[in-house]
C-alpha cells in the first residue's frame, strides 16, 4: 500500500497504527477517525464553495461578455477569498421581533443538510464516508432537513415577505422531490440496491445510456431543489427583493449562499454517481486515485452544464414551474419506470451493445410519443393568457424630430 | 457506564423533554419545532439500535413530511402570533387520565412479549435484511392485513382531500 496508490486508506491506516501504537483503544481510534475524517470532509467542501464561486462568476461571465473577476490574484482567483474576508467583517443585524432560536439556527442547518450528503457520497473505491445501504432513501431524508431551515428562516425574521418566499420555497421544493424520487428508483433498479457503492458497482455500462430520461428528469427536478436559475424564483434578484433570506446578513447570509453553491456541486456529484458511474473509468479499481480523478472529471462536467443553464435560460413563472412538474415530468417519471422495468426484462442483460440499442430506442420513442400525447390533449384547449394587454412604456414622440436633433 | 448507554440518555432526556415541550409550549410554531426535535431523537435512538433504515425511514417519513405540513398547518391558522389564552380547559385531567392510561396499557401489552427483555440485538454487518422486511409486509402470513388496511386508508384520505379542495364548475361560493 503506497501512498500514491491510495492516499486517504495509506493515512487512515497510519493513523490508525500510530494511535494504536499509543495505547489507544481501537473503538476511540475509529472514532477519532471518523470525527477528523468528517471534518476534513467538511472542510474541503466549504473551501470548495471558494472555487465554485470564482467559476461560477467566470463562466457566466464569459457567456455574458465579460472578463469576470480579474484584479485580485491570477485570474481574479482570489476574489472569494476577499470576498469571505469581507463578509467576515460584516455586522449581524437581528430583525426587531425575531424568533432568536430558529433564525440563528436556520443557516447552520442549511448547510449541514448539504454537507450530511458527503458523508455517503463514495469518491473511489476506497474513500467514502459511510457505505450505507439505504443510501438513495438518506438523500431524500436529508433533503427534508433543507426544508426546515427554509422554513424557520422564514418563520424567525419576523418578516411577512421572507415567511412568504419560504412558502414559496418549500413548495418549490416538495413538488420537485415527486420527479426526483421516481427518477432515482431507476439506477436502484437497474442496480438492484440502494447503496450507492452498489449503484457504481453495477454501473458496466453508464445509467445514462441505459436510461437518458430518467437522467434528464432527474437533472432537471436536482436543479429545482437547488432552486438555481432557471428555477430561482423564490429569490429573484431582479424582480423581488430576496427569498427568505432577506433579513440576514453578514457571515449568516454568507452560509446560505455557500449551501447554495455546495448544493448545486453535490447535485452534479449525485448525477455523475447514479448516471455516469462515478469513479469508474480504465484502471480505477486497481488505482483509487486514478477513480477520483474521474468522479472530479465527470462532476465537473456535470456542474459546467449547470453553470451554463443558469447562464442562458431566462427564469420560469410559478405556474409554468409547476406545470413543468406535475403535468410533465412526474407523469413521464411514472412512465419511464414502468417501461424501463418491463423493457429491461425482455432485453437479454448479456450483449450489452443490444441492450443499449434497445434501451435508448425506447426511450426515444417514449420521449416523442409522451409529446404527441400532451400535444393532443393540449389540442383545443385555449391557452390561458397571464400577460395583459400590451401598452407603450414610452409614449412615441408625436412632433417630428428635425434633421439636427436626429441621432 | 458506556459511550453507548451515555449517549442514549442524552438523547432520551432531550426527546422526553421536547416531547413535553411540544404540548406545553404557548406558541405553535415552537411546537412543532420542539416536535421535529422530538422526532429526531427517536431517529436517534433507532440508530443507537444500529437500525439504519428506520434511522432514514423516521426522519423521511416524520420530520421530512409531517413536520412540514404540521408547520404549514400551523401557518395557515389564524392568530398564530397570538399567545394569549389558557392551554387547557375543564376536561384537560380527563385526557391526562386516558393518555397515561394507554401508556400504562402498552406498556403492560409489551412486557408479556418475550423480546422486552432482551439485550440489543446484533446487526449483521451489512445492514439489517431489508428483503425479509419488504416480504413480511406483502406476505399473507405476515403483515398484508394491516399493510393493505393502511393504503386503502391513506387512498381514502388522498380522495377525501381533493374533494374537499377541488373547484366545482358551476357551483357559486
Amino acid at each position: 500500500m503506497s501512498f500514491w496508490i491510495d492516499p486517504i486508506l495509506f493515512l487512515s491506516q497510519w493513523f490508525h497504527g500510530l494511535l494504536e501504537g499509543w495505547g489507544l483503544a481501537p473503538g476511540l481510534v475509529t472514532f477519532l477517525a471518523y470525527l477528523i475524517g468528517g471534518f476534513i470532509l467538511t472542510l474541503g467542501a466549504m473551501l470548495l464553495s471558494l472555487i465554485l464561486i470564482w467559476l461560477e462568476r467566470k463562466v457566466v461571465g464569459r457567456v455574458q461578455d465579460r472578463f469576470g473577476p480579474n484584479r485580485v490574484g491570477p485570474w481574479g482567483l482570489f476574489q472569494p477569498v476577499a470576498d469571505m474576508l469581507k463578509i467576515f467583517t460584516k455586522e449581524y443585524i437581528t430583525p426587531s421581533g425575531a424568533d432568536r432560536i430558529p433564525y440563528n439556527l436556520a443557516p447552520v442547518v442549511s448547510v449541514a443538510a448539504v454537507l450530511m450528503l458527503w458523508a455517503i457520497i463514495p469518491f473511489s473505491i476506497t474513500f467514502y464516508g459511510s457505505n450505507l445501504n439505504i443510501a438513495v432513501l438518506y438523500i431524500v431524508a436529508v433533503g427534508g432537513l433543507g426544508e426546515l431551515a427554509i422554513v424557520m428562516a422564514g418563520w424567525g425574521s419576523n418578516n411577512k415577505f421572507a415567511l412568504l418566499a419560504a412558502f414559496r420555497a418549500v413548495a418549490q421544493l416538495i413538488s420537485y422531490e415527486v420527479p426526483m424520487v421516481l427518477s432515482m428508483l431507476i439506477p436502484v433498479m437497474f442496480a438492484g440496491s440502494l447503496s450507492l457503492n452498489d449503484i457504481i458497482q453495477g454501473q458496466d455500462l453508464w445509467f445514462l445510456l441505459l436510461s437518458p430520461l430518467a437522467a434528464f428528469i432527474f437533472f432537471i427536478s436536482q436543479v429545482a431543489e437547488v432552486g438555481r436559475a432557471p428555477f430561482d424564483l423564490v429569490e429573484a434578484e431582479s424582480e423581488l427583493v430576496s427569498g427568505f433570506n432577506i433579513e440576514y446578513s453578514g457571515l449568516k447570509f454568507g452560509m446560505f449562499f455557500v449551501a447554495d453553491f455546495i448544493h448545486a456541486f453535490t447535485i452534479a456529484m449525485l448525477f455523475a454517481v447514479l448516471f455516469l458511474g462515478g469513479w469508474r473509468g480504465p484502471g480505477a479499481e486497481d488505482l483509487p486515485v486514478l477513480g477520483f480523478i474521474y468522479f472530479l472529471l465527470k462532476t465537473s462536467v456535470v456542474y459546467f452544464f449547470i453553470i451554463l443553464m443558469r447562464a442562458s435560460l431566462p427564469r420560469f413563472r410559478i405556474d409554468q414551474m409547476m406545470d413543468l412538474n406535475w403535468k410533465f415530468l412526474t407523469p413521464l417519471s411514472l412512465l419511464v419506470i414502468v417501461v424501463t422495468a418491463v423493457t429491461n426484462k425482455l432485453l437479454p442483460a448479456s450483449l450489452p451493445l443490444v441492450r443499449v440499442a434497445g434501451m435508448i430506442a425506447v426511450n426515444v420513442l417514449l420521449w416523442f410519443g409522451y409529446q404527441a400525447v400532451l400535444d393532443r390533449l393540449r389540442r383545443g384547449r385555449r391557452r390561458r393568457v397571464v400577460a395583459p394587454e400590451p401598452r407603450p412604456v414610452a409614449r412615441a414622440n408625436t412632433t417630428p424630430s428635425t434633421p439636427e436633433q436626429g441621432a | 457506564m458506556t459511550a453507548m448507554q451515555i449517549t442514549f440518555l442524552m438523547v432520551s432526556a432531550v426527546t422526553l423533554v421536547s416531547a413535553v415541550l411540544v404540548v406545553s409550549v404557548r406558541k405553535m410554531m415552537h411546537a412543532a419545532l420542539w416536535l421535529v426535535l422530538t422526532l429526531l431523537g427517536v431517529a436517534v435512538l433507532f440508530a443507537l439500535l444500529e437500525s439504519r433504515f428506520f434511522t432514514v425511514v423516521q426522519v423521511l417519513v416524520y420530520i421530512g413530511s409531517i413536520a412540514i405540513l404540521i408547520i404549514f398547518a400551523v401557518m395557515l391558522t389564524q392568530k398564530v402570533m397570538v399567545d394569549t389564552g389558557p392551554q387547557v380547559n375543564r376536561n384537560f385531567w380527563l385526557a391526562a387520565l386516558v393518555s397515561f392510561g394507554s401508556f400504562a396499557g402498552i406498556v403492560a401489552a409489551l412486557a408479556q412479549w418475550p423480546a422486552f427483555s432482551t439485550a440489543q440485538r446484533v446487526v449483521p454487518a451489512g445492514g439489517e435484511d431489508l428483503v425479509a422486511l419488504g416480504k413480511a409486509l406483502v406476505d399473507p402470513n405476515g403483515y398484508v392485513i394491516p399493510f393493505e388496511i393502511a393504503s386503502v386508508l391513506l387512498l381514502a384520505a388522498l380522495t377525501g382531500a381533493i374533494y374537499i379542495a377541488v373547484e366545482r364548475k358551476g357551483v357559486q361560493k
